[in-house]
């Protein structure tokens, strides 16, 4: 942990971007370099070159399934956290399109799983989606009257990629398999396994999705949970790889990283939770006392450590991330400018964000390289550059036109 | 994108916008876009003998639009409103050094609110002439 903060100290940048991705570990990167170099022989082999990757890999599976609490067995890995989501949607509805076509999901699900059931509306299926309360979360009595006679699937995201909101999972599954049992219970971890305790029986899932470079592993590895019995139609066809479910050489390296990532992550659970919660609850409040007019998005009570999303009266989000950045500081923004696609955040106007307000939404994500210092350093200059703004703006504060 | 997708002069105006603020006493202000869509501009003008002598503005806006109306109210400044009337976006733009091609819409708006507050200004300083001209038409 310390080589990290070290590191970001001496560039004089701070990282409080932790939803886009995070820094691999140095022993994840450690790891992952031998079968880069000397061990790069495939998993499949079966003279001696095969021998050490296809044992790394085992291990990584086991590390990966004590990480949720499931048998290496049932672990599928993939190329991240858009393919485990892609193949759970679309591989559990093709393979259980005979008994029905009808999927349930929430209106703020992260965009792998949303396309993918948008994607399946050119295959005859049809999808509910489930709106949110205010803070993000999901009713479980609104997703239980969704359900009908020919629902196959239900997907539901563990914790909002954007505001971090931590959905009532557990219930959900419960409520769902008490009114149907075959009904299929996906849930999308990719936001949430690494960060906070997930455990698919817990939670009684039988699907469950997660991604390495979410929790200080690599890029280009992720894997899917599926519960014995729970039959999924593979999106990769072409080999015998990973029990036939994803063809394809597996990433030998990345996966290594992966179960590195996963096992530190098991261990340092309750430290990392609480280090840095303490240090956004103390930026949270911080920040509402040095600024007026902002708000929080998000669940107070149920919602992931890191994340802190506010939506800042006055001023628009990408010039805001702009002038953070040109002092270090790196975060995101929800804002229609903040985007390639030049959209809007469809989870906060699910949320019922004010258009305008969601404009000038910013998102801190805390990690665990972050440093008491790099708070100080936010609550100094996050104000600073959202005054700057605000002088500018002819929507904040009053307007007086003079005319001679 | 990046930041350094923006070129150096975009960053200088964005980071030490020009003639920020409102101009007390204008002779006229143009307002385009809208909150929502999250672009907004309000520029100001003070005009003498129908020559610009002072130029300011205030943005809600991303990095670019920010930028393009400071490089606006630079250009504007001391040229006669005819002039002025022909500034395209493109000129704009171009005095930035250019821009990302999803961004070229902010010049757009400049260009927009520049030519709103003449517009603004022309309806209130219609000539005695045109202003009975004006009574007289049915």
């Amino acid at each position: 942990m310390s080589v990290i903060t070290e590191k970001s100290a001496c560039m004089g940048r701070i990282y409080v971007d932790h939803a886009a991705t995070t820094r691999p570990l140095p022993e994840v990167v450690d790891a992952m370099i031998p079968y880069l170099r000397e061990d790069y022989g495939s998993p499949q082999s079966f003279h001696v070159l095969g021998s050490a990757p296809a044992k790394a890999m085992q291990h990584a599976r086991e590390q990966v399934g004590a990480l949720i609490g499931a048998p290496a067995s049932q672990i599928t890995f993939t190329s991240g956290g858009a393919e485990a989501n892609n193949l759970a949607v679309k591989g559990a509805a093709f393979a259980a399109q005979r008994r029905g076509k009808h999927i349930v999901t929430t209106e703020v699900e992260h965009f792998a799983v949303t396309h993918s059931v948008k994607f399946l509306e050119k295959f005859g299926f049809e999808t509910t989606f489930v709106g949110v309360d205010k803070y993000g979360r999901v009713d479980p009595q609104a997703l239980v009257d969704a359900l009908r006679d020919d629902t196959i699937l239900v997907s539901v995201q563990i914790a909002n990629q954007e505001v971090g909101t931590i959905q009532p999972v557990a219930e959900i599954s419960r409520r769902v398999k008490e009114r149907d049992a075959k009904i299929i219970v996906h849930a999308d971890g990719t936001y949430a396994v690494g960060l906070i305790p997930v455990d698919v029986d817990e939670l009684g899932v039988d699907l469950l999705s997660l991604t390495a470079h979410r929790f200080h592993g690599p890029k280009g590895a992720g894997a899917l949970y599926a519960r014995k019995g729970v039959r999924l139609t593979p999106l990769i066809h072409g080999g015998v790889q990973e029990s036939g479910k994803r063809a394809g050489m597996e990433n030998v390296p990345a996966i290594v990283g992966l179960g590195v990532a996963a096992a530190r992550a098991m261990e340092e659970m309750a430290e990392r939770v609480a280090r840095v919660r303490a240090m956004r609850d103390r930026l949270e409040r911080g920040l509402i006392e040095r600024m007026e007019n902002i708000s929080v998005n998000g669940h107070p009570e149920h919602r992931l450590p890191g994340y802190l999303d506010i939506s800042i009266e006055g001023i628009e989000g990408e010039g805001t991330l702009v002038r953070l950045d040109m002092q270090g500081v790196a975060v995101a923004s929800g804002s229609a400018c903040a985007s390639m696609a030049l959209k809007g955040s469809a989870v906060l106007h699910a949320i019922g964000v004010d258009e305008v307000l969601a404009q000038g939404s910013i998102l801190i994500t805390l990690g665990m390289d972050n440093t008491e210092e790099d708070v100080d350093r936010l609550l100094e200059d996050f104000p600073q550059v959202v005054a700057k703004l605000r002088a500018m703006s002819p929507i904040y504060g009053q307007r007086t036109h003079y005319f001679r | 994108m990046q930041h350094t997708d923006y070129s150096a002069k975009v960053i200088d105006h964005f980071m030490n916008p020009r003639n920020m603020g409102e101009l007390e006493e204008a002779d006229a202000v143009g307002t385009v876009g809208s909150p929502a869509c999250g672009d907004m501009m309000d520029i100001y003008l003070k005009v003498e003998d129908d020559r610009i002598v002072n130029a300011s503005f205030k943005t809600f806006g991303c990095t670019a639009a920010i930028a393009n109306s400071s490089m606006m109210t630079e250009m504007v400044k001391g040229m006669r409103l005819d002039e002025a009337e022909n500034l395209k976006n493109r000129d704009i733009e171009a005095a930035l050094d250019g821009l990302p091609p999803h961004k070229i819409h902010c010049s757009t708006l400049a260009a927009d609110a520049l030519h709103e507050a003449i517009k603004s200004y022309r309806e209130r300083h219609t000539t005695g002439a045109q202003a009975e001209q004006k009574a007289v038409t049915p």
